[in-house]
């Protein structure tokens, strides 16, 4: 099987350089759109193969990059972010890309910002990603030196300045438009839209937000082209996927594969199935703003269309097996607790209510809860819903309180009815 | 005062930025590297370089959990709570921390030596639970293993 984003990994050692990314047969697709295609050509490409944006969202990455206006009257400079920030609880799956493979990740920038016709790059990552910082500011040093960034890119026309900005520990700085507000060097809490950043974004300027693994399979669909791009994928989107697995299984890691393989799969033939000692009681499937998912939903597909149908998303595609020896209270507490802390405090209901709500999970939780504070528990996600917030952040943190009082009511009565944690 | 060496890296960084704003974060960093935590005397001398009030300066400062506006010991100990280090054990982990340390979270033991402070999810989650010190990350962590990792701090 075709294993296009990790087949440069080294097992043990520092990534491939840049001259072995090229002897690997690395920044052809660079050299080929820059020299033999125009910008729309590569989009035209893009959109052909299918490709879905693997931030969370799974918004269409050409549609995305055909927002951005064109031609000499278009305004200038414009921008390409790389969203590296991954700090969704339980993502791990940019991590293991920039680390195993910088070079594919800066070759996908060329090729993204020469589409769009960025002058200016960033890739925002966050403080933590030590390792990634380093690679990625290595492998970039090594693009400058070799003229594959900066002026006259392969004698073309073509400038691209590549910035690396570390940030320093918020989970908003995600949302696209504190993204953007971050790097203006503002409080980073998210802006309205519209407008939209494709539009008026960085400064003002045509802007478009890319998620790191989304950019990294830019340079196969332009080498292989986009027939070869969509037979990688089970599904009608194209491409395999960076699927991550922890919590209770045997042999907790991340693995490329075809887009739209099984929550099964992943976890019996890839993590090793669930440790001896415990049985299964719930997923958590991408990341910690995804609604959990009961057992008896593990032969659903991992992809955007097939998550959605269940109830679901597909959000990082790196999943959480929870095991029966493992409070469902505790651990929708845990989630709401993360959302709570990083909420920017910028509108009311998020700034508020998030709070409120971990007030009542811990109350529940301690033995103290009474039956009334379920009845406020499921008012929230209501109450939180989109358009009620500025942002999607608190919609977010209801998907996993919400699935949990559908799938495990029971857990939150026991609590209430034991006037204690069963599982203490 | 800025020091001459803070100064000439922080031009360094404005060099690549488009505004002196956009260059706050990386000077508020260049600076905490040095001095281990940014005072109220520190936000200012660096707003009054990049030509900002303090008062916008520290609307950044104060946003960012890894800026530090109170001080901090010498390592900096952040034990990852969020959910995958919570299935695998973050509570035990963070008992056996918070005796051997005699602190809680927020607080810099009576050596000055760690701070401790929780933070969101660092992205090892198929190394669960871990934690970073400093710049160094450590995972999978059993309890038996902390006395010989925090040996390797002063």
């Amino acid at each position: 099987m075709n294993r296009p984003l990790t087949k440069n990994f080294q097992s043990l050692g520092p990534p491939l350089s840049l001259a072995e990314y090229e002897k690997a047969g690395g920044y052809q697709a660079m050299r080929r759109a820059l020299t033999a295609m125009e910008p729309g050509q590569v989009t035209a490409l893009v959109n052909a193969a299918n490709l879905r944006g693997r931030g969370g969202a799974g918004f269409p990455t050409a549609r995305k990059w055909s927002f951005v206006p064109m031609g000499k009257d278009a305004p200038r400079p414009r921008y390409l972010t790389v969203n590296a920030d991954e700090m969704e609880p339980a993502a791990f799956k940019d991590r293991v890309l920039l680390e195993g493979d910088p070079h594919q990740l800066i070759e996908g920038i060329i090729i993204a910002a020469f589409a769009i016709q960025a002058e200016i790059a960033y890739i925002f990552i966050r403080q933590c990603y030590t390792t990634a910082f380093r690679r990625l500011n290595t492998a970039i040093a090594e693009a400058y030196a070799k003229g594959y960034l900066g002026r006259n890119i392969l004698g073309t026309d073509f400038h691209l300045a590549l910035h690396l900005h570390e940030s320093a520990g918020r989970y908003i700085c995600g949302e696209e438009t504190a993204l953007l507000n971050a790097l203006e060097g503002r409080r980073p809490v998210p802006r309205a839209k519209p407008p939209f950043p494709p539009v008026i974004g960085l400064w003002g300027k045509p802007t478009v937000t890319n998620n790191a693994e989304t950019i990294c399979n830019v340079p196969h669909i332009i080498q292989n082209g986009p027939d070869w791009y969509r037979a990688l994928s089970l599904t009608p989107d194209g491409g395999t996927k960076i699927y991550g697995v922890s919590g209770k299984v045997v042999k907790p890691g991340a693995w490329e594969l075809p887009l739209g393989v099984s929550m099964r799969e992943v976890i019996e033939e890839h993590a090793g199935g669930l440790r001896p000692e415990v049985k299964l009681r719930a997923v958590l499937p991408g990341g910690a703003s995804t609604a959990l998912l009961p057992p008896d939903h593990l032969d659903i597909k991992m992809d955007f269309n097939s998550m959605q149908a269940a109830g679901s998303r597909l959000g990082t595609g790196t999943l959480v097996v929870i095991d029966d020896k493992t409070c469902i209270v505790g651990l929708v507490l845990n989630l709401l607790n993360f959302f709570a802390r990083e909420s920017c405090g910028w509108c009311t209901p998020c700034r508020e209510g998030l709070p409120w709500i971990v007030k009542l999970l811990k109350a529940i939780e301690n033995g103290d809860g009474r039956p009334e504070d379920l009845t406020r528990l499921k008012e929230q996600p209501r109450l939180m819903a989109p358009g009620h917030t500025f942002c999607p952040l608190a919609p977010g943190a209801m998907e996993p309180l919400q699935s949990a009082l559908t799938y495990f009511e029971d857990d939150f009565k026991r609590h209430i009815q034991e006037k204690r944690c069963p599982w203490k | 005062m800025l020091s001459p060496e803070e100064i000439q890296e922080i031009q360094t960084a404005l060099a690549h930025c488009e505004s002196n704003f956009a260059a706050g974060l990386d000077a508020l960093k260049i600076v905490q590297r040095r001095r281990g935590w940014i005072s109220d005397e520190t936000l200012q001398e660096v707003a009054r370089f990049l030509e900002m009030t303090p008062a916008e300066l520290d609307s950044v400062a104060t946003f960012y959990s890894l800026i530090f506006r109170r001080q901090v010991g010498r390592h900096v100990i952040l034990l990852c709570d969020s959910v995958s280090c919570w299935v695998m054990g973050y509570e035990s982990l963070f008992e056996a921390l918070k005796k051997r340390l005699g602190i809680g979270f927020g607080q810099t033991s009576a050596d000055g030596r760690f701070t401790l402070l929780p933070h969101p999810c660092l992205g090892a989650c198929e190394r669960a639970p871990v934690m970073m010190i400093d710049d160094e990350l450590y995972g999978p962590i059993e309890e038996e293993m902390i006395e010989k990792i925090l040996a390797r701090y002063e």
